[in-house]
């Protein structure tokens, strides 16, 4: 009846599971109940959960990212301070299977549910808007997208509760996920969850790619498009290119765990290492897919905040599309240990080398546009600085390890982990949290606090170095990843430092918090009435903030790059003498119902409940059906509406 | 930067691109996203193909006159879909009807075809726990017939909500996306007969 769920798949033995668990339950609860108590839930249902508006989303999946960074972060403290302690004859806290667990919940959460969820929203809100679009293509299709991502979340946290996760790694390697070596529902959490938020991905990506190539506002050709839209373009381009080989892999694996196929088993002549390649066709543009939206916030925060325009436009479209293409050249530098003999080496060794010029072409056209530029040291500008210095280290080291025989010595060694937490903190998460500050203004109507902000800033940059320094002279000294217990306590003091330097993350992570909040309290004397706070260049600011449903009154006309700052420095644009009825898709639950099927379905698979998976598959599909069967209401403004609207706006503010 | 915008006049070769356009391109898009999936298991297959683990391989087991059948189905179901397309593009709906009925039966003798050759070899042992070879054999082979499945599901869906909407602007998007889907599958099976059936045979 209930496949291998019984009540031993709550882990009550075990005190920390436990209490994790149950704080994240009180938690949840707690949540929902004030929402019931408050009666916020036809607000939240109207507003936010049934909300095809590319915005919601796009703020809907920042927020899921930040709230999965907390539970990220929290393994990540656990992991530092178990390896602080757990030196030579000391066990620490945590035994080996929870251990395991924690550092592969780290990184699948921190990968797919913090990172993408954090670009993938990004993207989403900001795109629409600077293309001079009234939404994405397929708006329905978007909340389908998010709420399958949000699905994957809860299916890696709800592990935390029932049963447990996978001990196999962020990316599962055979033979040790494979049924005979983890026999428990770990593996299946982790494939079960993936699958689905990686179905929603690619759905995200397709649409991204579709508005980006065919709902531009008239005039702007792709050599007019900001470079945010380019490297979102590069980016969805990869996801498309990149998730179904992500798909066909963990099916692959699936099909080995639960129909005893040979894929990748030791036996029946299966082979484990075309998981590897496999994984890292996808896995080395999925890299790309989060860095290259952070370059394009950075490319717009440090045009922005200097006054000028972009440097080398050109050379950065350029670049960002030869890195789009190698991105799929090089998956093999992350087993170079195979053996595939040294002329495979040597040529993926010499295209991970080259990858990296384009992306050195990208530092030095950001150096050129800050070169004399009245600089504005705003909070996105921080991090924009600090993500130069900060990822020039990161893209050092990783060229280091290039070079295939540097990388027989490092590989699987901290210098690894401190190499790529180098460029995914100091690219992704510094560019999700430029943009995060940049961009919010425009999606709430107010600005974030600068002083919490700058706080923030330094705490991540000073803690990144402490926390991640002492790991690469760790790799170098010969210490492995993922080492629950070492024997050489030779090892021990960088560890303490590298856990200072968590605490110095967290203080960090908690001064977000309070900006936040403390902006949130005081958003009456922060209100941005012009809808352009920072001077910018692009369209998204040539409209209120928050924009409208509809974006835009009237779809722009553009006519140059940065053709809103041209517009700015002619005397904006007088009003339209009349405005047309605009027509927006309405609400639709398709996306959160399908998703609550998904995550039936996905749960029941994972404890083998075979009939409950049927049902759940089942009601899903129907749930598609029935929409697709119902034609679909509109939103109405007529052009009275629109234009009252709009002379409301101009009465408070500027605008354009 | 509105004043052509503001007299209701977009630029004729710029803005956003009609729905039809948009829609057909989105769906091409996913076609790509399906094709890359399938050549992951095609990769799959051309690294496994010859650990059968001392079980029967292609040659034991592929005929190659079931596979030019089920070609065949499946060539003329994507050329009746063609046929019916032009037909609802016309509003000749009953030869539209006539021509998706022709396609969910050629598609159906496919199918047909295919699960009866899956059951012989488990019948002989040979299923897809047997060796790596025929597991990636059935992935492969199997993902296509599901793809087949869920268009079949998918065109008694169309053809019910054309007899229900008529043939409106947005019922045509949709079986343009079929249409689109069930001629994509074709150039998967080209690929698959090619690759595992005439160079599993030898």
């Amino acid at each position: 009846m209930f496949g291998k769920l019984t009540w031993d798949a709550i882990p009550l033995d075990q005190p920390i599971p436990m209490a994790a668990s149950l704080f994240m339950t009180v938690a949840i609860f707690s949540l929902l109940g004030l929402a019931t108590w408050k009666g916020w839930w036809p607000y939240l249902w109207r507003e936010w959960l049934t909300s095809v508006d590319h915005k919601r989303i796009g703020v809907m999946y920042v927020l899921l990212a930040l709230v999965l960074l907390l539970r990220g972060f929290i393994d990540a403290l656990m992991m530092r301070s178990q390896q602080a302690v757990a030196a030579g004859a000391a066990q620490g806290y945590l035994p080996p299977e929870h251990f395991d667990q924690i550092f592969s919940a780290h990184g699948t959460i921190m990968i797919f549910f913090m990172a993408m969820p954090l670009m993938v929203g990004l993207m989403n809100f900001v795109v629409p808007l600077q293309l001079g679009a009234r939404d994405v293509a397929f708006p329905v299709l978007n909340a389908i997208s998010l709420w399958l991502t949000a699905t994957g979340a809860l299916l890696v946290n709800m592990s935390l509760v029932i049963g447990n996760f996978a001990r196999t790694g962020w990316l599962g390697y055979p033979p040790l996920s494979e049924l005979q070596f983890s026999p428990d529902v770990g593996v299946d959490y982790y494939l079960w969850a993936l699958q689905i938020s990686g179905i929603g991905t690619l759905l995200a990506g397709i649409n991204m790619v579709t508005t980006i190539l065919k709902m531009r506002a008239p005039g702007m050709s792709y050599m007019r498009m900001p470079v945010f839209c380019w490297t979102a373009l590069c980016s969805n381009m990869l996801i498309v290119a990149a998730f179904p080989i992500l798909t066909a892999t963990f099916g692959m694996l699936l099909l080995d765990r639960y129909a005893g196929m040979h894929f990748f088993t030791n036996d029946g002549g299966g082979n484990a290492m075309l998981y590897f390649n496999l994984i890292w066709a996808w896995g080395h543009p999925e890299v790309y897919i989060l860095i290259l939206p952070a370059f394009g916030v950075f490319s717009e925060v440090i045009a922005t905040f200097s006054g000028k325009a972009l440097f080398g436009y050109r050379s950065m479209v350029g670049a960002t599309l030869a890195i789009c293409v190698l991105s799929f050249t090089v998956w093999l530098h992350h087993f170079f240990t195979m053996g595939a003999g040294a002329d495979v080496n040597a040529f993926f060794g010499i295209m991970s080398m080259i990858i990296a010029v384009p992306t050195g072409v990208k530092v030095f056209n950001w150096l050129f546009t800050l070169y004399r530029g009245r600089i504005r040291y705003e909070v996105p500008t921080l991090w924009a600085i600090g993500f130069m210095v900060t990822f020039v280290i990161g893209g050092l080291t990783g060229v280091l390890m290039a070079v295939p025989p540097a990388d027989f010595v490092l590989h699987n060694s901290l210098f690894l982990v401190a190499h790529f937490h180098n460029v995914i903190i100091g690219g992704v998460l510094f560019g999700g949290m430029a943009g995060y500050n940049y961009w919010f203004p425009k999606a709430f109507g107010f600005t974030l606090d600068k002083r919490l902000g700058v706080l923030s800033f330094w705490c991540w940059l000073v803690g990144f170095y402490v926390a991640f320094m002492p790991l690469y002279v760790l790799g170098l000294l010969g210490m492995t990843r993922r080492m629950q217990h070492y024997a050489d306590t030779s090892w021990q003091p960088y560890l303490i430092v590298a856990e200072i330097g968590a605490f110095i993350i967290l203080a960090g992570i908690l001064a977000t918090i309070a900006q936040l909040v403390v902006s949130i309290r005081s958003r009456a004397s922060r209100r941005d009435r012009t809808g352009d706070p920072w001077n910018a260049r692009t369209l998204e600011w040539s409209t209120a903030s928050p924009p409208p449903t509809y974006n835009f009154a009237v779809l722009p006309e553009v006519d140059r790059l940065d053709a809103f700052w041209a517009a700015k420095h002619q005397g904006g644009t007088a009003p339209p003498k009349r405005y047309d009825a605009i027509e927006v898709p309405g609400n639709s639950a398709n996306g959160f119902i399908t998703a609550f099927f998904a995550v039936i379905t996905g749960f029941a698979m994972i404890w083998h409940i075979w009939w409950l998976a049927i049902v759940g598959l089942v009601c899903a599909a129907v749930t598609l059906a029935a929409f697709g069967w119902m034609v679909r209401a509109d939103t109405h403004f007529s052009g009275k509406q629109v234009a009252a609207m709009e002379r409301a706006r101009r009465a408070t503010g500027a605008g354009s | 930067m509105n004043a052509r915008a503001a007299v209701g006049m977009p630029r004729p070769d710029s803005g956003p691109a009609p729905t039809r356009v948009v829609v057909a391109y989105g769906f091409w898009i996913f076609l790509l996203s399906d094709i890359i999936m399938f050549s992951a298991l095609f990769a799959a297959y051309a690294v496994l193909y010859r650990q059968t683990a001392g079980g029967p391989s292609g040659h034991d087991l592929f005929d190659l006159r079931h596979v030019a059948i089920e070609t065949m189905s499946l060539l003329f179901s994507s050329y009746a879909c063609g046929l019916g397309l032009l037909a609802v593009e016309r509003r000749r709906l009953s030869a539209f009807y006539f021509y998706f009925a022709l396609t969910f039966a050629l598609g159906a003798t496919f199918l047909g075809l295919e699960l009866g050759e899956f059951s012989t070899m488990l019948a002989h042992g040979a299923g897809p726990s047997r060796s790596a070879f025929l597991s990636a054999f059935f992935s492969l082979v199997g993902l296509h017939g599901l793809h087949v499945s869920a268009g079949l599901l998918w065109l008694v869906f169309m053809v019910a909500q054309t007899a229900y909407r008529g043939p409106r602007d947005f019922v045509r998007r949709r079986l343009l996306c079929f249409s689109l889907f069930w001629h994509a599958l074709d150039i998967i099976w080209v690929a698959l007969m090619s690759m595992v059936y005439l160079m599993g045979a030898r």
